[in-house]
């Protein structure tokens, strides 16, 4: 009977250490699943998931950890979609122009004048529509506050890869948002 | 460095994630390029108007809750998790019956009491070895311990309270025999264990949770039962009082 007696351990540890940092899952589930049930589905599986994989966490930052687990769930979730709908091709590891390689054209320069004021709905929906291993990165960056190296661990590719797709998603975003404003 | 390399780098340098050498370099390529000094304003520009803005989204309470939940410090939880683990999750809910088993407290602590007492309950589920006397009838069940123990255990008919009397068992805890009497309440078994109290009687009934199953110890008429089971607390609470009222009635 130990084991369970410190699988309650266990879990009073897991809860204090992981529950703090549910809102971030959550707003990455959000933001790559676009959609409210899905997103508290993927964030409920994830804690699951986290808790089952508990023993093998080495320390160091919980967060990073989560959100890898929060992706992979994603992930999951982007293949199931895709077995039910053959036009359905949004996936994390989508070919998109990073193919252009790390140090790709550079972008034409910003000559219009921008405000920089929008709402944070309409923010949310400019991130929400860039591709999605743009976004992916972007709001690990932007709105989970990871650094490169974390980013680079929950992703799974080299901080390189980061750097470039941090760099592309924010010129799309950019493009988006003067657009956004030139609309309005 | 050239445009091209300035293009990517400046993020890095707006997150702060670029090393002194790298910044300077930076840095003196901007001093003469206007066009890239231009990017690193309006990148520098976006940055801040993103930090300004509420980009997170809030977890619903009902998420919160629902996680919170599902970890294991919760009792009803914790154990059908770990009967999942064991393998016997199908036989515990086939089982599903509460028992509740009368003790000897006698030198035991009462702590190595409890841990005994929740393990006969686990062990009752999982070597389908619940009941040796299968009955519903208090009459058939309470003779059936006569010559076995030495003690008369109560055995009380709490049909009507929502408590299905299912049968009883010799079981042994810390090496000596106890009455194992069996409930079920809905899917849920209730071990009440009795034996003769010699050592730690209870002035009060005590509640507590052990390896996530409730257990109920009280004292009556010389005798200490301990209830075990995975119903919840209030359940368990409200089994100890009507299997109390039954007996006082009968007494």
């Amino acid at each position: 009977m130990q084991f369970e007696i410190s699988d309650r351990g266990k879990s009073e540890r897991f809860r204090a250490a992981a529950l703090p940092y549910l809102d971030d899952v959550y707003t990455l589930a959000r933001y790559l699943l676009k959609n409210a049930a899905d997103a508290e589905d993927a964030a409920q599986e994830c804690y699951l998931r986290a808790f089952r994989h508990f023993a093998t966490f080495r320390g160091g930052a919980i967060k990073p950890w989560l959100l890898a687990i929060l992706r992979n769930v994603c992930r999951d979730e982007f293949a199931r979609r895709a077995r039910f709908s053959a036009a359905q091709t949004d996936t994390l590891n989508e070919a998109e122009p990073e193919n252009e390689g790390l140090w790709g054209e550079a972008s034409q320069s910003p000559e219009t004048e921008t405000l920089w004021r929008l709402d944070g709905e309409t923010i949310q929906r400019l991130i929400s529509e860039l591709p999605t291993a743009f976004r992916e990165t972007l709001v690990l960056r932007e709105v989970n506050d990871l650094s490169y190296r974390e980013i680079a661990d929950a992703t799974g590719v080299p901080v390189g890869t980061v750097m470039s797709r941090l760099a592309r998603a924010r010129e799309m975003l950019r493009t988006a948002w003067q657009a956004e404003e030139a609309s309005a | 460095m050239t445009c091209a390399e300035s293009e990517v780098l400046l993020h890095a340098l707006i997150d702060g994630e670029l090393d002194a050498g790298h910044a300077r370099q930076i840095e003196a390529h901007v001093a003469k390029c206007e066009r890239c000094a231009a990017q690193l304003t309006s990148y520098r520009d976006m940055r801040q108007a993103l930090r300004g803005a509420n980009l997170r989204y809030a977890a619903p309470a009902s998420l919160r809750r629902n996680i919170d939940r599902s970890f294991p410090s919760q009792a009803l939880t914790n154990r059908r998790t770990f009967l999942k683990g064991l393998g016997v999750g199908g036989l515990a809910s086939a089982a599903a019956a509460a028992g509740v088993a009368l003790v000897s407290l006698n030198q035991e602590s009462d702590e190595t009491l409890v841990t005994e007492a929740v393990s006969a309950h686990l062990r009752s589920l999982q070597a389908e070895h619940l009941v040796d006397v299968l009955s519903t009838d208090r009459h058939t069940v309470k003779p059936w311990f006569n010559g076995r123990l030495d003690v008369a255990p109560p055995v009380m008919d709490l049909t009507a309270q929502g408590f299905t009397l299912i049968g009883g068992r010799l079981d042994y805890i810390n090496g000596k025999a106890v009455a194992a009497i069996v409930y079920r309440r809905r899917g849920h078994v209730i071990n009440l264990f009795v034996a003769q109290s010699m050592g730690s009687a209870l002035q009060t009934p005590r509640l507590e949770t052990v390896q996530g199953f409730n257990v109920r110890r009280w004292t009556s008429q010389g005798l200490n039962l301990l209830a075990v089971s995975d119903i919840n607390s209030d359940e368990l609470e409200e089994f100890g009082r009507k299997f109390e009222a039954a007996a006082g009635s009968i007494r």
